[in-house]
């Protein structure tokens, strides 16, 4: 079997976004960037379902600018086989993401497509489902569990108010939720064999997909501020404050 | 301009959410229609009371009530030709079909908006929320989902039209197994007045409920949970407050034992007074609490319960 791990470079998690004073946007350069934890997760169980014997060809695959190759090899270094950059300099919108993607699954035709369920900077939450749509694969959001076998996937979806497991016929999209599972720090054997690993690079317009933006951005702006707070000396103080500002 | 919105329902009761995000369509403005899709759609007479619904459509068929996405695809794709707006609630089930009906649109979906700036301008939380972004679509149809915590339940009052429609057929290719609901008697999170969260800190699931569960009970509050408090199997995952989890804007929110961090603040910024009780006189809690309180939980919160009498 095989499986197409869509992964993004972003803004390191640990990081805190800063807005850019002109409100164009927010302060990229130098700023650390590494893997959408959610990719990071979705490349393992792609790694995990390989070690299983279940997938034999991982293909990580990102969308972005040439540094994305970083984020290709971090992939790889986790146990993806070979890589394909889609070399952008914009950030695409996620339906542009999601129609450059089915170009890649309609010439790779994977049994299964694992990808996170949201980037932690444009926090969209759309692509995958996005991508299901347009291939007309049924598909699994969320996941914490998934289970591959005969021709199908059982997935257990974290909801609102609890779980929920579906059935789901391959070829589909399935996107990770954190606790699908725990992803490995790649070993330095690991880092260097992912250096020889195939790594393709082909512009996205080579993919004769419409990826024009349909949206724009008029601006960015910081969030309004909480004013500071007071410490409070005990638990007395803390209902009295509490009930003059009627919240108790 | 006419808009369809999608309800939010379970067990025939209608969620606020949906009467939330009724004010944000109507800040879109024009013809509202709800539509109320699932197994069962008694909710419909709820939401035909919501002032200022046009009409309530109703669909019924198991997929629907199993929330499968390629079932409401079916349903909303067609139905979409009516509409120049299609609204949902950003809930886990809003956000699992609505970006399915939008790329069958051919539409970038605006996805989780906090404010209607004009009828096509929207602004939306980016970075965790810790940036703002205006985005304008000038797109002939647009599916857009709504934080239901950033706007207030529209009013009572109203007594709209309740008309049946075809379900639509789902998609053969995917099944309901199962579910596991988790049971509890408290509030719900998202629409709690009062939350108690709790951290890492707490040490143990026993702990947890022993502590949290007792002074959450007292203030008639939801319970709530950092991401570490429920990755270490403190608490369940449908506690989870945070960039992954729920967003929560209670009037309270008291924080016990939790850091702060920035995954977690998105979930819970936006709430009215925030509390904090952290023994770190550091933690970045404190940057965003109205009261903070650095003391030990194991002794703040038994004084804090009879502090509360």
């Amino acid at each position: 079997m095989k499986v197409l791990v869509p992964v993004k470079r972003v803004i390191d998690y640990n990081i805190k976004a800063r807005v850019k004073a002109d409100q164009s946007g927010v302060e990229l350069a130098n700023v650390k960037m590494s893997i959408n934890p959610f990719c990071e997760i979705a490349v393992e169980e792609a790694t995990r379902l390989r070690e299983k014997g279940v997938a034999e060809d991982v293909l990580a695959v990102s969308i972005g600018p040439q540094q994305a190759q970083e984020t290709l090899r971090t992939a790889m270094a986790i146990g993806a086989d070979r890589a394909l950059l889609l070399q952008c300099d914009t950030d695409l919108e996620p339906l542009a993401v999601a129609k450059a993607l089915k170009a890649v699954a309609e010439t790779e035709k994977p049994d299964l497509i694992l990808m996170g369920k949201q980037a932690i900077d444009g926090d969209n939450n759309a692509v995958g489902q996005m991508l299901a749509a347009l291939l007309g694969w049924p598909q699994a959001t969320f996941a914490s569990k998934v289970e591959v076998a005969g021709g199908k996937a059982t997935v257990t979806r974290e909801v609102d108010g609890g779980l929920q497991t579906l059935e789901i016929d391959l070829p589909a999209v399935v996107t990770v939720d954190l606790r699908l599972n725990e992803p490995r720090y790649a070993s330095l054997p690991n880092i260097m064999k992912a250096k020889k690993k195939p790594l393709e690079i082909k512009p996205v317009g080579d993919l004769g997909v419409d990826v024009a933006p349909k949206l724009s951005v008029v601006k960015v702006t910081e969030p309004p501020k909480r004013s500071a707070g007071v410490k409070v000396e005990g638990a007395a103080d803390l209902v009295a404050k509490l009930k003059s500002v009627g919240v108790l | 301009m006419a808009i369809l919105l999608v309800a939010d329902h379970e067990n025939g009761e209608l969620k606020d959410t949906t009467a939330k995000t009724l004010t944000a369509a109507k800040a879109i403005g024009g013809d509202v229609d709800i539509l109320v899709a699932g197994d069962n759609v008694d909710a419909a007479k709820a939401a035909a009371a919501l002032a200022g619904v046009r009409k309530v459509l109703t669909a019924s068929s198991p997929a629907l009530g199993q929330g499968l996405a390629e079932a409401f695809e079916a349903l909303i794709v067609p139905l979409a030709a009516n509409y120049d707006v299609v609204l949902v609630p950003s809930t886990s089930q809003g956000k699992n079909f609505a970006p399915r009906i939008a790329a069958k649109l051919d539409v970038s979906q605006v996805s989780d908006i906090v404010e209607v700036v004009a009828p096509d301008t929207f602004v939306r939380p980016i970075y965790a929320g810790n940036a703002l972004e205006t985005v304008r679509s000038a797109q002939a149809k647009q599916v857009i989902t709504v934080r239901p915590t950033a706007f207030k339940p529209a009013e009572g009052g109203g007594s709209a039209a309740i008309e049946a429609i075809d379900a639509g057929a789902g998609s053969a290719h995917s099944r309901f197994v199962g579910e596991e609901k988790v049971k509890s008697d408290r509030p719900e999170l998202g629409a709690a007045k009062i939350v108690v969260s709790g951290g890492r800190a707490l040490g143990s699931a026993e702990e947890f409920n022993a502590v949290i569960d007792p002074l959450a009970d007292k203030l008639g509050a939801a319970v709530g949970a950092s991401r570490a408090a429920v990755d270490a199997g403190y608490a369940p995952n449908d506690y989870q407050v945070g960039q992954t989890g729920k967003v929560v804007a209670p009037e309270l929110y008291i924080a016990i034992g939790i850091s702060g961090a920035i995954q977690h603040l998105a979930g819970m910024k936006d709430s009215k007074v925030i509390v904090a009780i952290n023994k770190d006189p550091e933690a970045p809690i404190f940057q965003v609490a109205d009261y903070g309180w650095v003391a030990d939980y194991k002794t703040a919160v038994p004084e804090l319960m009879s502090a509360l009498g």
